[in-house]
């Protein structure tokens, strides 16, 4: 039995159209056309994260650090949700195979079914990820930005973990209010407040002899090397000077984790790799009621059902170098 | 025209009675592999992160080269590449590596030229 389908009506002499050097249809030919050129595009995303990676690699933020929240469980559980997420985005590749596998044996009802655990991996993953960005919008422990735009993060000297500013900015009364609509003559109103003012997180590292700073410096050498920097007590209170402005969560403009750009490239190629998934899912969906309206039984050949799992196989692939080089490397 | 499927993986050390039992197998193989991938990275041994191959550390090489073997089976056996005739499979694969090998060389290469810049050339930017 053939292991590719041939869509190929009637035999045609070689200069007539008739001679396929590739072996594959058209359509398969199209998509992967396709998947080449958006191999490149993700490339040229990835190449550019490494660009910038390179350019600040003394500074750069430990993707360990960033990345330690599993829904429903407090704590710090570093990888454990993208690996998750990893391993179902390959087992809906796997539902995706059987389907085509099944669809060479023209059995429709298991087609159905394993399109129908693929749909349903691949709306796991991109709710998963929408969750991963609400997180990592959020924040968790908040940190101050210097004139110069760099982190300072605080520390608990005795026990070394990381501490929020909650737990120790003092709350000085302030006429600086949060601008609402109803506030303005005209209809304005101010996008966000930090719920701490520098004013405050400055003299509440000064209220509490246990809090240091930490820098984004990785140390170069030394028994700590590949961490980030610690500041004695009174070089904290020096560097706190530095800072201008108390930043709570990772947007477009202000990152606590570290570097903006890390929060620019998150956004950018996690958001590109979603919105692929998303389209896979709706392609995958389009294809899986078709396959229950029996479309492709009376053409006589699942090739959709194969063109849209090699679409969903290079989705997956993608994740893969996604995986490797935001969060492991 | 395509035949029959090769059930064959790991250089034909390892056979498959059928199609569905190799998807199987790829992933067992896939999972073994992400499985150590995460483990080393969170444990993050010392031996490991120490120690610099090329100028990069040896968890990272490991990390990358799991990451291709990965890809490899993704795309040879979930996407059958392994089925297809192989001037299809190479004008897929060499495309990309080749295009994508020189990008990568030319902008780390620069950036490390800007690191350097911004390390030694008299520009402040811990302020």
């Amino acid at each position: 039995m053939d292991t590719t389908v041939t869509t190929e009506m009637a035999e045609e002499n070689v200069w007539g159209g008739g001679n396929r050097p590739l072996g594959a249809s058209y359509g398969k030919l199209m998509m992967w056309f396709f998947l080449v050129s958006d191999a490149l595009t993700f490339s040229g995303f990835l190449a550019a994260y490494g660009f910038s990676r390179f350019k600040f690699i003394e500074t750069w933020p430990i993707a360990d650090e960033v990345f330690t929240h599993v829904p429903f469980f407090h704590g710090n559980y570093p990888m454990i949700y993208v690996a998750f997420m990893t391993f179902i985005l390959i087992m809906s590749s796997v539902t995706m195979v059987l389907a085509v596998d099944a669809g060479h044996k023209m059995k429709q009802n298991a087609v159905i079914w394993y399109m129908f655990l693929t749909i349903i991996g691949g709306a796991i993953f991109v709710g998963s990820q929408a969750w991963e960005w609400a997180t990592f919008i959020k924040g968790d422990h908040g940190a101050v930005e210097t004139k110069g735009g760099r982190i300072l993060q605080f520390l608990d000297v005795e026990t070394g973990e990381r501490v929020a500013l909650a737990d120790f900015a003092k709350t000085i009364p302030d006429v600086r209010v949060e601008h609402d609509e109803p506030e303005g003559l005209w209809f304005e109103s101010e996008s966000f407040l930090p719920s701490f003012s520098m004013n405050e997180v400055e003299e509440g590292l000064m209220a509490n002899p246990n809090i240091v700073i930490r820098t984004e410096a990785i140390l170069q050498e030394g028994e700590m090397e590949g961490h980030k920097t610690v500041l004695t007590r009174e070089q904290s209170l020096e560097k706190i000077k530095e800072g201008v402005e108390v930043v709570e969560g990772a947007n477009l403009v202000h990152n606590e984790y570290g570097s903006r750009l890390f929060a620019d490239f998150f956004f950018f190629i996690t958001g590109f790799h979603g919105f692929h998934v998303f389209s896979g899912v709706m392609i995958n969906i389009i294809i899986f009621f078709n396959v229950v309206l029996g479309t492709y039984e009376r053409r006589g050949h699942y090739e959709m059902v194969e063109k849209v799992g090699l679409y969903w196989h290079f989705v997956d692939l993608v994740w893969v170098f996604v995986f490797t080089f935001f969060y492991l490397v | 025209m395509a035949h029959e499927h090769k059930l064959a993986i790991f250089r034909g050390t390892l056979n498959f009675k059928n199609n569905v039992q190799k998807i199987w197998g790829v992933l067992i193989f896939l999972t073994v592999v992400t499985a150590i991938e995460v483990t080393l990275g969170i444990t993050k041994p010392r031996i490991l992160t120490h120690s610099y191959i090329l100028g990069m550390k040896a968890l990272n090489w490991i990390f990358i080269i799991l990451t291709l073997v990965k890809a490899y089976y993704i795309a040879w056996d979930f996407m059958h590449l392994r089925d297809e005739k192989s001037s299809l499979r190479r004008a897929v694969v060499w495309t990309p590596i080749f295009l994508v090998a020189y990008l990568i060389f030319i902008l780390l290469f620069e950036a490390d030229y800007i690191y350097n810049v911004y390390k030694d050339g008299f520009i402040t930017w811990d302020f």
